[in-house]
C-alpha cells in the first residue's frame, strides 16, 4: 500500500521565499505572544498551592469558582482536568507569605496544609461528593530554580546537537538545523502560549523532547541530500534538495502519522497528568514536520551548500572504500 | 545466501530470552501490605500473630495473609484503603512497643527473585504519598563556623598571651574574622599562632593605623565547601535516621544538588506526621551522670516516680532502662565541633572521635578535672512542633523528648577532644557519631515543596498510562501491518520486543516509574516504528530501481543504517539533556526516552533483519511484500 507516489515532484524549493515568510512570521507572532500573554506557568514554576478534587457527578467550573469566592479565597485559577469530573485548583503564595510562624521552616507548608482543608471544606459545602485527590505546595524558589535549569537544558540540547552535526556534516547543515529548531521550538511555545495551556514540567519535558524529534526529522532528510550530492555527477543544489525532499516525503509523512497516533492515544486516554505532554508533542510534531519540508532546506540552500562541501575524505567513509 | 551471521542469531535470541525474563516480575503486581517490627526488645512471635489475626478479625478487616518473615509480621490486604484501615487496627492492638508500616508486598515468584528479576518500582503519582523537598540553609553552616572560629581565636591568643583589641566576624557572611592587635609584633605572632593552630584558616594582614593593626582571617574555600558537602549528607543521613523511626517502608532520601534533599515517603497519606519528624530540632547536652543505666535507684525511681530533685529520670535508647542523670549541664550540642567513628588502637574495640569548641573545652576540662571515675551521659534533646489552630492563629506547641544515647565512664581528664571507647559494635559507634552530630552541626532545613497524592489517584494513573500504552502500541502494529504488509508485520514483533526490553532494561537498572515515564513509553514506541519506516521506504525504492528482492534488502538495511544512526544520536543528545535536568518528573521521562532510544535501534535493525534473513533467507523470491 503506497499514499504517496513515489515519482512525486513537488516544487517545494520554488515556493521557498513563500514558505521562509511564513516560517518568519510565524516566529515573530510566537515571540510578540510570548511576550505579551506570556506562558501559564503552572506550579512547578511559580510556586503556590495547587489542589486536584474529584467529583463524582459532572461538576461546573463556574460554581467550583463560585463556592470559593464565597468562602473569601482569593483569586483561585481552576480549571478542569480531562474530563467534567476533575478540577485543579492553583492559588499564588500571598505576597504577605511570612506570617511570622515560630515553628521551624514550618510555615509554608503548614499553611498549604490548611488552605488545601478550607479549599475542600468550601467545595464540600456546595457539593459534599468532592474528593480531594491530591495537594502540593512548591515554594517560588524552586520555581527559579527549574526556569534556570530548563533553559540550560534547552541550550545543552541545542549546542550538542549543532556539534554532532558539523562534525558529521558540514557547517552549514549544522547551521540550518540549528535556526529550524529555533524555528520549531519557538512557534510550539507560541501555540502553547495561545491557547494558554498551563506550562508545567511535563511540558518543559515534551518541549524538550520536540526539540529532539524534530532534530530526527532534518537529519533524515539532510542525510539524504548528503547522499544524492555525492552520487549525482552534475549537482544543482536546488534541484538536489528538491530531490531528497520528495524521497524522503513519505517516511517523513508516515512517521509523524505513527508518533501522532501514539500521542493521540495518550491524549486521549492516558488522563490528565500527560495531557499537556501529549498536546505539546502533537503541536511539536505537526510544527516539526512542516518545517522538515518548507523551512529547513530553504535556509540550506541560501547558506550555500554545494557538492565540493560533501566530498568525503575516503578513509572516513567506508561506503565510498567499497565503492568500484 | 543469507547475508546474516549466524552468531548474530544467537545474539537476538539471547537479548529477547533476557528480556521476557526480566520483564517478567512487572506482570505480578505487588499488594497493599502492613509491616510490623519488633523494637525495645519486644517478642516477634506466634503469640503476636494470632493478636494481629484476632484485631483484625474482630474489626472485620479482610486479609489475604499473614505470617512472620525474618524479623517482622507481613499482613497482605486486598486494597490500599482496607490497609490503612488495618494499620489502625494493628497499632491499637499492639501499643508502643511495635513499628506499624505500611508496604506493597512483592508477588514475585521465588525464582525470578532469585536471578534480582523485580518488578519496577512505582513512583509517588503512581502510588499515593508524600513528596518533600527539603531546603538546607548552608549559610547558618557559614555563620556557625565563623563564630566558632572567632570563639577559638580568642582563647587562642589568650592562651598564648597576645594582646589584642578585637576579636570579631566581619560584616559581611564568608569574610571571616577580624582580629585588632596593638602592634605588628603581636600581629606576625598571632598570624603564626592561628596558621598552625587551624590550618583550615586563611591569615592575612589587613589595613594598619597607628596603633591598630588588622589582620582577617577567613575559612579558605575549599573547607567552606567541604563544609556544605558534609552538612548535606549529614542531614541527609540525620533525616533517614528519623524517617526510619517512623516506621515508613522503603522511604526515599536523596541529595539533591547543594542544598536540597528529596524525600519521598510512599503510602503515607497524612504529611502532617511525617513533618512532625522531618521538622524536628535536635540536640544534645553532655551532663554529670548520677548511675548507670539500670542501676537499683534509677529502677526504684521509674517505679515510684520519687525522683531526686537535682537529676532528671530518663531512659537510655534502644535498651530502654531507665537512668538518673544530674540537672547540671556541662556541654551542649552547639559546643560540639565534631564527632567520627573509627577503632581504638588499645583495646581494639569500636569508638567515636569528640571534639568540642573552645568554650566547651574549657567547661570540659573543669568538670573532668574533679570527675574521674564518675559516669558521664549524653542526653539527646529532640523538639517537635505541633501546630495547632487557637482563636485563628497558628500556635507551634513544642513537644521535648529526651533519651540518654550513651552513658560512660570518665578515665582521665580531657577537654577539647575526647573519645567513647568500649562500644559493642562498629555500627553502634558510627550510629552514635551521626547521632552526637544529629544533634550539633546539622543544618536548619525547611520544606520548600511538598505533594500529597491519595492512593486511588495513583491506581487511575496506572491503569489510564497502561490502557495508553496498550492502544498506543495496537494502533501502531495495525497501520505498520496494512502499510508495510509482510515487512510491517516483522516490525510489529520488533516493536513488541522493544516494549518488552525497554521494561525489562527499565526493571534492571530499577528505574522508578512515573507517569512521565509511561509517556516516555508511548512515545518511544511511535519513534521506534521510524527506523522501521527508513528500512521499508530504502527496500521499495531499490525495488522500484529494478533490484532482485535479495538486493533490495541488504541494500535497504545498509543505507538505512546510517540514516538511523545519525538521527538517532541527535535524538539521544537530547534525551540526555533531560537526564541531567534535576527534576523528578523530567528525570523519569529522560531516562525512559534514552533507554528507548538505545532498545529501538537494537530492535528495529538488528531484530527485524534476522526476522527477515529468517524468512527470505536461501530461498528464490520473485517478490517482496513490503
Amino acid at each position: 500500500m503506497e499514499i504517496f507516489n513515489h515519482n512525486s515532484n513537488v516544487p517545494f524549493l520554488h515556493w521557498r521565499k513563500i514558505s521562509i515568510v511564513i516560517a518568519a512570521l510565524l516566529m515573530i507572532a510566537s515571540v510578540g505572544l510570548l511576550l505579551t500573554r506570556g506562558l501559564n506557568y503552572g506550579l512547578d514554576f511559580t510556586g503556590g498551592i495547587s489542589v486536584e478534587v474529584k467529583y463524582d457527578r459532572t461538576i461546573d467550573i463556574g460554581d467550583v469558582r463560585t463556592a470559593l469566592d464565597e468562602a473569601g479565597i482569593e483569586n483561585p485559577v481552576v480549571q478542569s482536568l480531562g474530563g467534567s469530573r476533575q478540577v485543579l485548583i492553583r492559588l499564588q503564595p500571598k505576597a504577605d507569605g511570612k506570617d511570622g510562624a515560630a515553628g521551624p521552616g514550618e510555615s509554608a507548608s503548614a499553611r498549604a496544609d490548611k488552605v488545601a482543608a478550607s479549599v475542600m471544606a468550601a467545595l464540600k459545602k456546595e457539593r459534599p461528593d468532592a474528593v480531594e485527590s491530591s495537594h502540593s505546595f512548591v515554594s517560588p524558589q524552586v520555581g527559579d530554580e527549574l526556569k534556570s535549569d530548563g533553559s540550560i537544558a534547552a541550550i545543552f540540547v541545542i549546542i550538542g546537537i549543532g556539534v554532532y552535526l558539523w562534525i558529521r556534516f558540514e557547517r552549514r547543515f549544522a547551521i540550518a538545523a540549528l535556526l529550524t529548531e529555533v524555528h520549531d521550538t519557538l512557534v510550539t511555545l507560541g501555540v502553547i502560549s495561545l491557547v494558554q495551556r498551563e506550562f508545567d514540567l511535563t511540558v518543559l519535558a515534551s518541549v524538550l523532547a520536540v526539540i529532539g524529534y524534530s532534530i530526527n526529522d532534518k537529519v533524515v532528510v539532510f542525510d539524504r541530500i548528503r547522499e544524492l550530492f555525492r552520487l549525482s555527477r552534475k549537482a544543482e543544489p536546488e534541484e538536489i534538495l528538491n530531490r531528497s525532499i520528495n524521497t524522503t516525503l513519505s517516511r517523513t509523512i508516515i512517521t509523524s502519522l505513527f508518533t501522532g497516533i501514539t500521542m493521540a492515544a495518550l491524549y486521549f486516554i492516558g488522563g490528565p497528568q500527560v495531557h499537556g505532554f501529549a498536546i505539546t508533542m502533537l503541536i511539536g510534531i505537526v510544527v516539526g514536520t512542516l518545517s522538515s519540508i518548507f523551512v529547513a532546506s530553504p535556509i540550506l540552500l541560501w547558506l550555500g551548500v554545494s557538492k565540493k562541501d560533501l566530498m568525503p575524505q575516503t578513509k572516513d567513509n567506508p561506503e565510498l572504500a567499497r565503492r568500484p | 545466501m543469507s547475508d546474516f551471521p549466524r552468531w548474530k542469531y544467537a545474539l537476538v535470541a539471547l537479548v529477547l530470552l533476557f528480556g521476557i525474563v526480566y520483564a517478567l516480575p512487572n506482570a505480578f503486581p505487588p499488594v497493599p501490605s502492613v509491616q510490623v517490627l519488633a523494637t525495645h526488645g519486644a517478642p516477634l512471635d506466634a503469640s503476636v500473630k494470632q493478636k494481629v489475626a484476632d484485631a483484625l478479625t474482630a474489626q472485620k478487616v479482610s486479609y489475604s495473609g499473614l505470617a512472620i518473615e525474618g524479623d517482622h509480621l507481613v499482613a497482605d490486604f486486598p486494597n490500599a484503603d482496607v490497609q490503612a484501615k488495618a494499620a489502625d487496627v494493628v497499632k491499637g492492638a499492639l501499643g508502643d512497643n511495635y513499628t506499624v508500616a505500611l508496604n506493597l508486598a512483592s508477588t514475585v515468584p521465588g525464582w525470578l527473585r532469585a536471578i534480582h528479576a523485580n518488578s519496577m518500582p512505582l513512583g509517588l503519582d503512581l502510588q499515593g504519598g508524600v513528596h518533600f523537598l527539603m531546603a538546607v540553609d548552608q549559610n547558618a553552616v557559614v555563620d556557625k563556623q565563623e563564630e566558632r572560629y572567632a570563639d577559638d581565636i580568642r582563647s587562642l591568643l589568650r592562651e598564648k598571651n597576645i594582646r589584642y583589641e578585637s576579636v570579631a566576624r566581619n560584616a559581611q557572611r564568608g569574610q571571616g574574622i577580624g582580629v585588632v592587635l596593638r602592634s605588628a609584633a603581636d600581629r606576625s605572632a598571632a598570624t603564626d599562632a592561628i596558621t598552625t593552630e587551624y590550618p583550615d584558616l586563611l591569615v592575612q594582614d589587613g589595613a594598619s593605623t597607628g596603633d591598630r593593626f588588622l589582620l582577617t582571617a577567613s575559612v579558605k574555600s575549599e573547607k567552606l565547601r567541604e563544609l556544605a558537602l558534609a552538612t548535606i549528607r549529614q542531614n541527609t543521613a540525620t533525616l533517614r535516621n528519623r524517617i526510619n523511626a517512623l516506621g515508613v517502608s522503603e522511604p526515599l532520601i536523596q541529595q539533591q544538588g547543594e542544598d536540597q534533599i528529596v524525600v519521598e515517603l510512599a503510602g503515607v497519606q497524612n504529611p502532617a506526621e511525617a513533618k512532625k519528624v522531618i521538622g524536628a530540632i535536635a540536640t544534645l547536652e553532655y551532663r554529670a551522670g548520677i548511675g548507670y543505666p539500670g542501676d537499683p535507684r534509677a529502677v526504684e525511681a521509674a517505679r515510684t516516680g520519687n525522683v531526686p530533685p537535682d537529676a532528671n529520670l530518663y531512659y537510655q535508647r534502644g535498651t530502654n532502662q531507665p537512668v538518673l542523670v544530674s540537672k547540671r549541664i556541662i556541654a551542649t550540642g552547639d559546643e560540639l565541633v565534631d564527632a567520627s567513628s573509627g577503632v581504638d588502637q588499645q583495646s581494639g574495640t569500636p569508638k567515636v572521635d569528640v571534639t568540642l569548641s573552645a568554650s566547651g573545652a574549657k567547661k570540659m576540662l573543669d568538670f573532668t578535672s574533679s570527675s574521674v571515675g564518675k559516669p558521664m551521659a549524653v542526653v539527646y534533646v529532640e523538639t517537635v512542633y505541633d501546630t495547632k489552630i487557637v482563636d485563628g492563629k497558628e500556635v507551634h506547641i513544642p513537644h521535648t523528648t529526651q533519651e540518654v544515647i550513651s552513658d560512660a565512664t570518665i578515665q582521665g581528664v580531657f577537654g577539647k577532644q575526647f573519645q567513647t571507647t568500649g562500644l559493642n559494635s562498629p555500627k553502634e559507634a558510627s550510629e552514635l557519631a551521626l547521632l552526637l552530630k544529629g544533634g550539633s552541626l546539622a543544618a536548619p532545613m525547611n520544606i520548600a515543596s511538598q505533594s500529597v497524592i491519595g492512593p486511588s489517584m495513583g491506581q487511575d494513573n496506572i491503569e489510564k498510562g497502561l490502557r495508553a500504552v496498550l492502544l498506543g502500541l495496537g494502533l501502531v502494529l495495525l497501520a505498520a501491518a496494512i502499510y508495510y504488509h509482510l515487512f510491517g508485520l516483522v516490525a510489529d514483533i520488533a516493536l513488541f520486543f522493544n516494549l518488552v526490553i525497554l521494561v525489562a532494561v527499565m526493571s534492571m537498572i530499577g528505574v522508578t516509574l512515573t507517569m512521565p515515564g509511561i509517556a516516555g513509553i508511548v512515545l518511544t514506541l511511535g519513534m521506534a516504528i521510524d527506523a522501521n519506516v527508513l528500512i521499508c521506504e530504502r527496500v521499495r525504492e531499490e525495488l522500484r530501481n529494478g533490484s532482485s528482492p535479495h538486493a533490495a534488502i541488504r541494500a535497504g538495511y545498509d543505507k538505512a543504517w546510517s540514516t538511523i544512526l545519525d538521527a538517532n544520536v541527535t535524538h539521544l543528545i537530547a534525551a540526555l539533556a533531560l537526564t541531567t535536568m534535576g527534576s523528578g518528573p523530567i528525570k523519569g521521562f529522560g531516562v525512559t526516552l534514552l533507554i528507548g532510544i538505545l532498545t529501538s535501534m537494537f530492535t528495529s535493525v538488528t531484530v527485524t533483519h534476522a526476522i527477515t534473513a529468517l524468512i527470505h533467507g536461501n530461498r528464490k523470491l520473485k517478490t517482496l511484500s513490503v
